[in-house]
């Protein structure tokens, strides 16, 4: 019956992202476009943080770090393209790219590296050490980026003309929100076929009882370790598809309050719901779009509010309007 | 050379007993009440904020000190019985959530309050000239007297801890709450107190370094990241591992600013070598974190994960 509720709930906020988008375009309200690629590509990080914070009870507070290598991945090769210099010439020569498909699979391919290195030395530990040290090496990363000048530096670096997609004019505010919305889409259906298949299962098991899942033999960390580095793959897609709704990038992408904000995303909506990282960008973008009309200091009224959710009203959007998780 | 390494070496020293300020308060509220509190630094925010408002009101530093340990102490209290006590039960994801919440309103609160325009702190004229350090170069007094006055306090939270009798409560907290709730001891009163006391430290070194440098809406932020790379290193809930954690990194910190550009200049040019090397020296405390992980994943003095 709940299920039930959540099913429609989800097809109504799906119809909902790309309703609106479509009666902005036909009322020429192309900053309402803006604010729902925004939602897009911000969910699309949540529900990247969501497999291993919800599915994996991974309480990483590092995810930033992903999401910036995305944008620094979209940023850097952009600019050596558009610069006409190569990125590499010895031994053979490696050229920037202005090409989205390409960026993506060098965000993907980047980011799980990172990952998986993050991962192994942190899937060691578990509670409090975990949420710090993630927390301390997408802070590492962040110092990092400030510190290394070849890329901008604390400035960052602009993207002057927006990636492009084969058969696409990405300039075009609505064609950009299509793209963003069906990576949303993906990535969505991609947690939703993972999280039903053995894996999730594994995964499902490691998170309630990891002493049962060794006991039938299987190894609890690899299931995180591997949770953990999807998760941060679909963070970093997000990532890159950010730099270039803003056509630019910078630290600011990786600095822990993107981390804090991708986690509120993921609880305002309702942990561990399929479409909860995605309810919980649109009331937050909502929010700081509508706060910020009113009151310059628009984040005071947001954490209050923030507050009341986490000490009231568990379960997040998703679990106030569609009810109690069947199974916890 | 060998006075600029000894300045260093200093500055490393009191970047140490500040981070040991910050560290401990927060070890202290995770071993005893088995909290995660990110707003830790928004308490050395307020701490330094009240020392630059009422040194700039009354004149006087030594008042300012004052208002810094109590305002910070006073905003830890208020957010303990109002906020943190219904945490404690809480897994640890709300936790993270509420005290973010927390950050917010205290940063943006401070923002509508003070601006969004730095404040600054002058050093008490009783301590403001410098003296000479072996090798000739100069070293400013006050810097001394926070090492000083930072080590003191150090020395009397150990004494409170070991010696006292809320020392000995806050040692049974830590042990086994159930227990001392029922020998009779009003633990909420105890949690209250152990918050407030760390939230008074925290303070207090926000006073400190805000005299070195400016005092701004989150400034609080980058020294809670260290204090919780500290408390990783030196084990959760461990007074002496957060002592140890703390010079370890004030010190791997320091150093590695100082010495990595000039070492990379043996292989590169001056301005590749200066930016590989603070580029690198920038991680290197993480890196250190990373070793202490792999060696021990429960840190140097931890006793669980």
């Amino acid at each position: 019956m709940s299920m039930n509720r959540e099913t429609i709930l989800n097809i109504v906020l799906a119809a909902l992202l790309i309703a609106v988008p479509v009666i902005a375009q036909i009322m020429g309200e192309p900053f309402i476009i803006t604010l729902a690629t925004k939602v897009a590509i911000l969910g699309m990080a949540g529900v990247g943080l969501n497999i291993a914070l919800g599915y994996g009870g991974l309480v990483s507070f590092g995810h930033a770090a992903f999401f910036g290598i995305g944008g620094y991945a979209a940023g850097i090769l952009a600019s050596h393209a558009l610069n006409y210099e190569p990125i590499m010439e010895a031994p053979f020569e490696i050229n920037g790219t202005t090409q989205m498909i390409v960026i993506w699979i060098v965000a993907l391919i980047a980011s799980a590296l990172v990952a998986l290195l993050i991962g192994a030395i942190t899937l060691r530990t578990s509670g409090v050490y975990f949420i710090m040290i993630t927390l301390a090496f997408a802070q590492m990363i962040y110092y990092f980026a400030i510190s290394w000048p070849a890329y901008g530096g604390e400035d960052g670096l602009s993207i002057y003309v927006r990636n492009s997609f084969p058969g696409l004019n990405t300039l075009d505010p609505i064609s950009f929100f299509a793209l963003c919305a069906a990576m949303l889409g993906i990535a969505i259906a991609f947690s939703a076929v993972l999280i039903r298949s053995r894996f999730g299962l594994a995964l499902h098991g490691a998170r309630q009882n990891s002493q049962r899942m060794m006991a039938i033999g299987i190894a609890p960390f690899r299931v995180r370790l591997v949770a953990f580095v999807i998760s941060a793959m679909i963070t970093a897609w997000a990532g890159a598809l950010y730099a270039d709704l803003n056509r630019f990038v910078s630290p600011s992408m990786l600095s822990w309050h993107m981390s804090g904000e991708i986690m509120v995303f993921v609880i305002l909506g309702g942990v561990g719901r399929l479409f909860g990282p995605v309810a919980g960008a649109a009331l937050y973008i909502l929010l700081e779009h509508l706060l910020g009309g009113m009151f310059e200091y628009w984040q005071l009224p947001l954490g209050i509010l923030l507050l009341v959710v986490v000490l009231f009203a568990r379960g997040g959007l998703i679990g106030l309007l569609a009810g109690e998780r069947k199974h916890a | 050379m060998f006075s600029l390494f000894l300045e260093q070496l200093l500055n490393g020293l009191q970047s140490g007993v500040m981070l040991f300020l910050m560290a401990s308060g927060l070890t202290l509220v995770f071993g005893v009440m088995g909290l995660i509190n990110l707003a830790h630094g928004s308490l050395y925010m307020v701490g330094a904020f009240a020392c630059a408002a009422v040194a700039a009101w009354t004149g006087s530093f030594w008042l300012g000190l004052v208002a810094s340990l109590m305002a910070a102490a006073l905003a830890g209290a208020l957010v303990e019985m109002l906020v943190i006590r219904r945490l404690y039960k809480r897994d640890h994801l709300d936790q993270v959530l509420a005290t973010f919440a927390l950050i917010l309103i205290f940063s943006e609160g401070t923002r509508w309050i003070f601006g969004s325009f730095p404040l600054f702190l002058n050093v008490p004229e009783a301590l403001s000239g410098t003296v000479t350090i072996p090798g000739g170069s100069q070293y400013p007094i006050f810097r001394l007297a926070i090492i000083v006055a930072g080590l003191i306090v150090a020395a009397g939270l150990f004494a409170l801890i070991g010696k006292t009798r809320l020392g000995t409560r806050i040692r049974a907290g830590e042990a086994d709450r159930e227990m001392i709730a029922a020998l009779g001891i009003n633990i909420d009163r105890l949690y209250t107190v152990v918050f407030a006391l760390g939230a008074a430290l925290a303070g207090l070194a926000g006073a400190f370094v805000g005299t070195t440098q400016s005092v701004q809406v989150g400034m609080g932020e980058p020294v809670l990241i260290l204090a919780f790379v500290v408390i990783v290193i030196g084990g959760i809930g461990s007074i002496k591992g957060a002592l140890i954690g703390s010079l370890l990194v004030g010190f791997t910190d320091t150093m590695g600013r100082f010495l990595l550009p000039i070492g990379f200049e043996a292989f590169f040019d001056p301005a590749s070598a200066t930016a590989i090397g603070s580029a690198l020296a920038s991680m290197l405390i993480y890196i250190v974190m990373a070793l202490v992980l792999f060696l021990r994943p429960s840190g140097l003095f931890g006793t669980e994960a």
